[in-house]
C-alpha cells in the first residue's frame, strides 16, 4: 500500500513563501497528475515528496509513514526527470541497472532484470549504446526502465514529456498511462500542459501560486471549475468571461454593455454582486447580427480543420467561439452571438470563487419574494 | 568560425611560424651542442650542425651527475605530486559544489586567492613548516594553553616535532595543494545539471559513490589535462627541492642536478665550460615532460577546453 497523504506542508526558501498550507490525499495506485503554469510550485510539490527538497513545515507520509526526514532512497520512491538525467557515461544497461548495482543486487539477476526492464519498454537492442546516441523519445525510455526497474511503490514524473515532439508525446503518453495499468504502482505526475492532464489523470490537482486551486477528476474540473483561475486555465481555447453584476430579481446577470443574460437556474448570489459570466468557446453559436443575445464584432478567424476558431469582441472584451460550420463573415463586421446558457458557470467578480446554482428548495423559498 | 579571409591565413601563419622558431632555435642549438666535442662546442662561430659526439656526451654527463637515482627521485615526486593533486583537487571542489555548508564560498575565494601565493613568495615560511610540519599545532597548542595544561598535569614538556626535509614527503607535500587544480574541476563539476545528481540520489548513491561512479568518469579528461600540467610542473621544480634537500645524493632531483652541469666559476674553476655535457643532460631531463605531454595530448586538449561532447 502506497498512498501518500500531504498535511498542511509549507515551503519557504529564506524568506520567500513558495507552497503555503498544502493539503492533499493520494489514493494507492492512483494516477494524479498536478497541474499549473510555470512556477506555480508543482515541481517543488513533487521534490518534497521524492525527498529532494526538504519540507518547512508540515508532513508528507507514503504508505502511512510519515517520511519528513527519510532520504530519497528510504522513500521508496521513483522519479522520471524533464531532461531524463541519464549519466552520460553509461550505457543503457548500466544507467537502467545502477540504482540495483547501488544496492547491492548480485550482477546475475541484475543483468536479467535489465534485461526484462528493457524489454518492456521496447529498448531490448539498445542495451550497449550511450545516452549519446540515442533519439529523445529512446532517452525518454531509459528514463522511465531505470524508474520501473526498482518496482518502487511511487512513481514520480516531472515534466517527463516536455521536451519531446508533439507526435512523439502523445505516444509516450499512451505508454506511460499503459506502463501504469501494468504496474499500478501511485504515481504523481506534474506538468503544465492540460492535455497529458486531462487524459492521464484519474484524478487531477490544479496548482495557483503555491496552493492547490482544485482536487477532481478531469471530467469534474471540466464541467465545474471551483474558481475563475481553474475555469481559464483548463480548455482550449480557453473560456470566455463577461463582467457583469447579478440582478436576483430577474435571475440574471447585467453584462457591462447592458446586455441582459437570464440564467435558467437562481444562483447563489445577492443582487447586485459582480460577477463573471463564464462560458466554453464551444457552447456560444453564432447568430445574424441582431438576433442573438449580445452583438460582437469579427477580428479574426482561424481555421483548425475539423473547426473553425472565430475570435470576437464584445466592447473590448475578447470572446471567443468554435463551430463545425463554416460561413463567410467578414472581419470587422458585428455578427449576432447565443450563449448555451446550461453549460455557463458564474463566478464570483471579486474573489473568483465559483457561485453555485441554488438547490430545488432554496429556489422554491426565493420564489414569494419575487 | 569558419571564414574565408586569405590575408588574415598568411598573417597568422607567419606568426605561427615565427613563434615556432623561437621555440625550435634554443632546442636546435642544445641539440647541437650535446652532439659535439669540449673544443666544437667552445669554438666561435657557434656550429649549427650536429656533431658524433651524442652518445659519448650522455653517457658522460650521465655518469657524472648520477642520474639513474635522481631519475627514480624526481619520477617518485613528480608522480606524488600528479596524485596529491589530482586527489585534493577533485575531493576540495566536490566539497565546494556539491555541499551546501556554511563559508562555502568564503572558503573558495580563500583557495582561490592563494593563486598569488606561490610557492616562490612563501618559501621561507614553508621551509619552517617543512623542518618540523607540526609547528602550527605546536603553536596552537602553546597559545590556547593546551601544553601548559598537560605540562601541569602530567610534568610532560609538549614539544611536537616531525622533520620534513631530505624526505620524499617533504618534496611532495608544499606541492600538493593546488588552486588551480581546484578551480579547473570546480568549473567542470558546476557544468552537472542538477538532475544527474537528483537522479543518482533517486537510485540511492551516497555523495562518495556519486562522486566515484559518477563524477570521476565523467572528469577523466580534467584528469588528464591537470595530471598533465602537474607532472611538467613537478618535474621542473627547482627552488624546492634545492632547499629542501641537502642529502643529495639520496633525494637529489633532476633539474636541480642539471643545474649544476651549467658551467660557472665555481664549477669549471675557471676551465673551459662544459657545454656539450650541460646540453646532453638538458636533452635527457627534458624527455619525460615531452613524452607526457605528447601521450596525453588528446586528452589534455578536451579537457581544457571542457566541451560536453
Amino acid at each position: 500500500m502506497a498512498e501518500i497523504a500531504i498535511r498542511n506542508v509549507t515551503k519557504t526558501y529564506g524568506k520567500t513563501t513558495i507552497m503555503e498550507g498544502v493539503n492533499l490525499d493520494i489514493h494507492d495506485g492512483e494516477f494524479v497528475v498536478i497541474l499549473g503554469p510555470s512556477g506555480c510550485g508543482k515541481s517543488t510539490l513533487l521534490r518534497l515528496i521524492a525527498g529532494l527538497e526538504e519540507i518547512t513545515a508540515g508532513e508528507i507520509a507514503i504508505g502511512g509513514e510519515i517520511v519528513n526526514k527519510l532520504e530519497p532512497r528510504e522513500r521508496g520512491c521513483a522519479m522520471v526527470f524533464q531532461n531524463y538525467a541519464l549519466y552520460p557515461h553509461m550505457t543503457v544497461a548500466e544507467n537502467i541497472g545502477y540504482a540495483l548495482k547501488v544496492a547491492g543486487v548480485p550482477k546475475a539477476e541484475r543483468l536479467a532484470r535489465v534485461a526484462e526492464t528493457a524489454k518492456s519498454v521496447g529498448l531490448g537492442d539498445f542495451l550497449d549504446r550511450k545516452p549519446g546516441q540515442l533519439s529523445g523519445g529512446q532517452r525518454q525510455r531509459v528514463a522511465m526502465a531505470r524508474a520501473i526497474i526498482r518496482s518502487p511503490k511511487v512513481f514520480l514524473f516531472d515534466e517527463p514529456l516536455s521536451n519531446l515532439d508533439a507526435k512523439l508525446r502523445v505516444q509516450m503518453r499512451h505508454e506511460i498511462r499503459r506502463i501504469h495499468n501494468q504496474i499500478k504502482a501511485t504515481s504523481v505526475f506534474v506538468t503544465h500542459d492540460q492535455h497529458e492532464g486531462m487524459t492521464l489523470a484519474d484524478r487531477l490537482v490544479v496548482m495557483n501560486k503555491g496552493t492547490i486551486e482544485q482536487v477532481g477528476t478531469p471530467a469534474e474540473i471540466y464541467d465545474r471549475p471551483a474558481s475563475l483561475y481553474v475555469a481559464g486555465f483548463i480548455g482550449s481555447p480557453a473560456m470566455n468571461f463577461l463582467p457583469g453584476q447579478y440582478d436576483a430579481a430577474r435571475r440574471a446577470v447585467v453584462l457591462e454593455g447592458g446586455a441582459v443574460i437570464g440564467m435558467p437556474a437562481d444562483h447563489q448570489a445577492v443582487d447586485g454582486q459582480l460577477v463573471q459570466l463564464g462560458i466554453r468557446p464551444e457552447h456560444v453559436s453564432l447568430r445574424a447580427p441582431g438576433q442573438g443575445m449580445i452583438d460582437a464584432r469579427l477580428e479574426i478567424v482561424e481555421d483548425l480543420g475539423a473547426a473553425r476558431l472565430w475570435n470576437l469582441k464584445i466592447e473590448d472584451i475578447p470572446f471567443s467561439l468554435i463551430t463545425e460550420a463554416r460561413p463567410h463573415i467578414d472581419t470587422g463586421t458585428m455578427t449576432g452571438i447565443a450563449l448555451d446558457l446550461r453549460q455557463a458557470h458564474l463566478f464570483d467578480g471579486v474573489s473568483g470563487k465559483r457561485i453555485d446554482a441554488r438547490t430545488a428548495t432554496v429556489a422554491a423559498r426565493a420564489v414569494p419574494a419575487e | 568560425m569558419i571564414e574565408r579571409t586569405p590575408i588574415l591565413n598568411i598573417v597568422t601563419h607567419v606568426i605561427l611560424i615565427f613563434g615556432l622558431i623561437l621555440i625550435l632555435v634554443p632546442i636546435w642549438l642544445a641539440f647541437v651542442g650535446a652532439t659535439l666535442t669540449l673544443q666544437e662546442v667552445n669554438s666561435a662561430p657557434i656550429e649549427l650542425w650536429p656533431g658524433d659526439q651524442l652518445f659519448v656526451n650522455l653517457r658522460e654527463a650521465w655518469a657524472i651527475s648520477d642520474f639513474g637515482q635522481k631519475f627514480i627521485n624526481t619520477l617518485i615526486v613528480a608522480t606524488g605530486v600528479v596524485l596529491g593533486k589530482i586527489t585534493l583537487a577533485c575531493i576540495t571542489a566536490f566539497a565546494l559544489v556539491f555541499f551546501n555548508f556554511r563559508g562555502r564560498m568564503l572558503i573558495f575565494w580563500m583557495i582561490f586567492i592563494t593563486l598569488m601565493l606561490p610557492l616562490e613568495v612563501r618559501i621561507v615560511p614553508t621551509y619552517a613548516v617543512a623542518a618540523n610540519a607540526l609547528t602550527p599545532f605546536q603553536t596552537i597548542m602553546d597559545w590556547t594553553g593546551i601544553s601548559w595544561l598537560i605540562n601541569a598535569v602530567s610534568g610532560v614538556e609538549v614539544s611536537l616535532e616531525w622533520n620534513l626535509l631530505n624526505s620524499y614527503t617533504g618534496l611532495i607535500l608544499p606541492l600538493v595543494a593546488t588552486a588551480t587544480g581546484t578551480f579547473l574541476y570546480r568549473q567542470f563539476f558546476l557544468t552537472i545539471p542538477d538532475e544527474l545528481v537528483e537522479a543518482a540520489r533517486m537510485d540511492g548513491a551516497g555523495p562518495l559513490r556519486f562522486l566515484w561512479d559518477v563524477l570521476i568518469p565523467l572528469s577523466k579528461t580534467n584528469i588528464a589535462a591537470l595530471a598533465t600540467i602537474m607532472f611538467v610542473y613537478a618535474w621542473n621544480q627547482y627552488l624546492w627541492p634545492l632547499l629542501v634537500v641537502t642529502d643529495r645524493a639520496n633525494y637529489g632531483m633532476v633539474v636541480v642536478q642539471l643545474s649544476d652541469l651549467v658551467p660557472d666559476q665555481l664549477t669549471t674553476g675557471g676551465g673551459t665550460p662544459t657545454w656539450h655535457l650541460a646540453m646532453a643532460a638538458t636533452l635527457v631531463v627534458m624527455l619525460p615532460p615531452i613524452l607526457i605531454v605528447i601521450l596525453m595530448q588528446r586528452w589534455f586538449v578536451r579537457g581544457l577546453i571542457n566541451t560536453d561532447k
